[in-house]
């Protein structure tokens, strides 16, 4: 059970194999796992689709009412089985890759999940569960919503200012967690997931004004931005997802080549040992809580610049949430981020295609995301399940070459 | 335990091979059947004379909002329309639950190149994606639940529903029915959709004042501000709300919450003071409350999408705004709570004031 809520202590070790990227061989076990993660969570979300079919059932029922007849049914019950399970992922994948418009929705999914979940890898870099995407997304929004549909200028500023304007917004909301956990202590589980809350009634409190409301209408719903503030698009896609990549890449940059980079993860890997060390324990914690606002503001400009939505309470939808589970997937590092957002995204579109034409319901999607985060969780149990546990004097090197890569990290 | 692995290993890899066979045996008439077409052949055999004409090509949509098509509240209900449609005059039916509004889109143009001829998209937050796909795809009906454009499309049609109407009618029997001449309402959200149950109620319990004499309160809404859960979810609230109002003496709660409104309910049951449900026939729907009902308002959504589907699929479809009244029947009150003891004259009171409000007498909302 203690699986089912991975902490970053549970997950961020298995990154400090990380800064040896050179090194092939330290990732293997780690995108191993992963696969095998994915496949579980596949296989078990086919049992789920097999078991609700409608075929299946009716055959399930033929079997136990008819012993008589068992081979009948039971070939019955498999064939259907496979039937509805081929349909439905036959349909996810064509959903996710199968067109050019199943991968421009795909992309288009995958845009805000990796800048969001770019945030919260970065906090946990820095030892901090940031849970706080959601309202530091809808913040955001409201910001970035209103300059988007308020103002008129010219294409290209219009763009920047509302870009930047969700983003400020956003990192003032993160820094706020990165202040009280810096000047009181307060655990940034706690304030993230309240301000959260604040940040939901804030959007509704400014819904309800005149002029966050489109003319004419009483309904919860902002004007859509205007065109010059919208993310051009080329050959269907909005200039937002290469934006994405940038911040992964800048991410990366932060984190391994830059000062302040260095600073997050010592304090993520020990704030007592970092403050001993001379470093400013509390300006880290507030600088990344900030910077993950930015990049948790930079996802909702995906949604509203980049797919036109109107600012409504119910904007983020559960990017803010899925960002926390890409995070976990991507192993806090920024490719890792960047694929498992990727997937994630896929997973998303292609569980549309998967409802409208298989009919499959969308929770199904949902549950196998949830297990693939279980199983990456819990490698342990994964390499126990599929039985690819080395022997154990095979198992030796690896270790020994673990630890000596940890020792030269500590040294570096 | 390599062992084992190893026979597993053999083992799905022959079930694989052994089904493998059996599916291609019955491709014929499985796989191009689907289970679409199936169902409407069937009722078709079963029911030939008295059922309505059937549509067995005629593919009917839905898109949720991100409320879900099990929300329990408008976003069920309207399916529930769309299985009485496919149920009665065999259309066949696909659906795309929304999880948050920037799918909406994808949701609704993934439903198109299914190829229905009718999709019916759920709540106004989706009136600009509808509104947008209306206008790529002319050869496919729309219909919106709870949005009206002011120029729609030809293709696209707004249902609403005037529950002003029904909920005058609850609030006359809220104020005919209280001991302590107090009553008490609360919403989700301080949005239309919402407000117009309470509005409908105040001038209901205020029509009883005038006519009576009376000075029954209404808690909870003065038509512009009022008490709302902030939530369609949030039992609690709803429930700490409605122990307010009975704190403050209301003996009849007309929770207009959805989900949320379930905590109203038993608040009221457990102080022993009455409810009224909305959207559905709460004793339906909510069954174990029913003992705790005067009655519910309806808002008859099932109905208005059963009927845009049949218009769309018999060519009868116009773009023409559907509102639901007590005159078309797309909204109403459900029958009385087995508990209510609404006396004749009480009963006989209400079906006046229903005439008078399909006359055009008395104006709602």
């Amino acid at each position: 059970m203690a699986a089912m809520s991975p902490t970053p202590d549970a997950v961020v070790p298995e990154t400090e194999e990380e800064p040896k990227g050179r090194d092939l061989r330290s990732w293997l076990p780690t995108v191993r796992d992963t696969a095998l993660a994915i496949v579980l969570a596949l296989l078990v979300g086919a049992f789920l689709i097999a078991i609700s079919d409608d075929d299946v059932i009716e055959a399930l029922d033929g079997l136990f009412s008819n012993p008589g007849s068992f081979f009948v049914y039971a070939g019955d019950v498999i064939r259907h089985s496979f039937g509805a399970v081929w349909d439905a992922y036959t349909a996810l994948v064509r959903g996710a890759v199968g067109s050019g418009s199943a991968l421009e929705r795909t992309l288009e999914r995958s845009a805000p999940l990796i800048c969001a979940g770019l945030g919260v890898a970065l906090a946990f870099r820095a030892g901090l569960f940031n849970i706080g995407a959601t309202g530091q997304m809808l913040v955001g929004a409201l910001a970035c919503g209103y300059v988007g549909f308020t103002y008129d200028l010219p294409p290209g500023i219009h763009l920047v200012v509302a870009v930047a304007a969700g983003m400020a917004a956003a990192a003032i909301w993160g820094g706020i967690v990165g202040v009280l956990k810096a000047q009181t202590g307060a655990h940034e589980v706690i304030t993230t997931i309240m301000l959260n809350q604040i940040g939901r009634f804030t959007v509704l409190y400014f819904l309800a004004k005149e002029s966050f409301q489109r003319p004419g209408s009483d309904n919860l719903l902002s004007p859509p931005p205007a065109e010059n503030a919208t993310y051009p698009t080329i050959a269907g896609l909005h200039l937002g997802i290469p934006l994405a990549l940038l911040a992964a890449l800048g991410v990366w940059w932060l984190l391994e080549r830059s000062r302040l980079g260095f600073e997050m993860r010592a304090v993520g890997a020990n704030p007592e040992a970092s403050r001993t060390a001379g470093m400013s324990v509390a300006k880290v914690y507030i600088a990344t809580m900030a910077i993950a606002g930015l990049l948790s503001g930079l996802a909702i400009t995906m949604t509203l610049l980049g797919l036109q939505q109107s600012v409504t309470d119910q904007v983020v939808g559960s990017v803010g949430f899925d960002a926390i589970t890409v995070a976990l997937l991507g192993r806090a590092t920024p490719l890792g981020t960047v694929l498992a957002g990727l997937l994630f995204g896929a997973l998303s579109a292609g569980g549309l295609g998967m409802q409208t034409s298989a009919g499959v319901p969308p929770e199904l999607i949902q549950v196998v995301q949830a297990l693939i985060v279980l199983f990456v969780a819990a490698p342990a149990l994964v390499r126990g399940l599929a039985r690819v546990r080395r022997r154990r004097n095979g198992d030796k090197p690896e270790r020994a070459e673990q630890a000596a890569a940890e020792a030269k990290g500590a040294t570096a | 335990m390599k062992r084992t692995a190893r026979i597993a290993a053999v083992g799905i890899i022959a079930t694989l091979a052994l089904t493998a066979c059996g599916d291609r045996e019955d491709d014929g008439d499985d796989n191009e059947g689907g289970t679409a077409s199936d169902s409407p052949s069937v009722t078709e055999e079963s029911s030939p004379t008295e059922a309505a004409e059937q549509y067995p090509d005629f593919k009917a949509c839905m898109v949720s909002d991100s409320g879900g098509f099990d929300d329990k509240s408008f976003n069920q209900t309207s399916h529930d329309g769309l299985e009485s449609a496919a149920e009665t005059y065999g259309v066949q039916t696909a659906e795309a639950e929304s999880t948050d509004p920037s799918q909406f889109e994808d949701n609704i143009q993934s439903l198109v190149d299914e190829g229905c001829n009718q999709i019916t998209t759920v709540g106004f937050l989706l009136g600009d994606a509808t509104l947008a796909a209306a206008k790529k795809s002319k050869n496919v009906d729309f219909a919106i639940v709870d949005f009206a454009y002011e120029k729609a499309p030809a293709n696209l049609k707004g249902l609403t529903f005037n529950t002003a109407e029904p909920s005058f009618l609850a609030g006359y029997l809220a104020a005919a029915k209280s001991e302590s001449g107090v009553v008490g309402t609360f919403g989700g959200l301080n949005i239309p959709t919402v407000t117009i149950f309470m509005t409908g109620f105040l001038q209901g319990v205020e029509h009883y004042n005038e006519e009576n004499g009376a000075d029954v309160q209404v808690l909870g809404w003065d038509g512009t501000d009022g008490s709302f859960t902030e939530s369609f979810e949030d039992k609690t609230v709803g429930q700490s709300l409605a122990e307010e109002f009975i704190n403050q003496g209301a003996d009849v709660i007309f929770p207009v919450a959805g989900p949320a409104g379930l905590g109203g309910l038993q608040a009221a049951q457990d102080a022993g003071v009455w409810g009224i449900w909305v959207d559905t026939d709460g004793c339906v729907s909510a069954a174990e409350y029913c003992d705790s009902l005067l009655t519910s308002v309806v808002k008859g959504m099932d109905v208005a999408v059963d009927q845009a589907i049949l218009d769309s699929a018999s060519g009868g479809f116009s773009n023409e705004l559907y509102s639901g009244t007590l005159e078309n029947g797309g909204v109403s009150l459900a029958p009385y709570g087995p508990q209510a003891d609404i006396d004749e004259e009480l009963s006989a009171k209400i079906e006046e004031l229903k005439a008078a409000i399909i006359s055009g007498e008395i104006s709602v909302g």
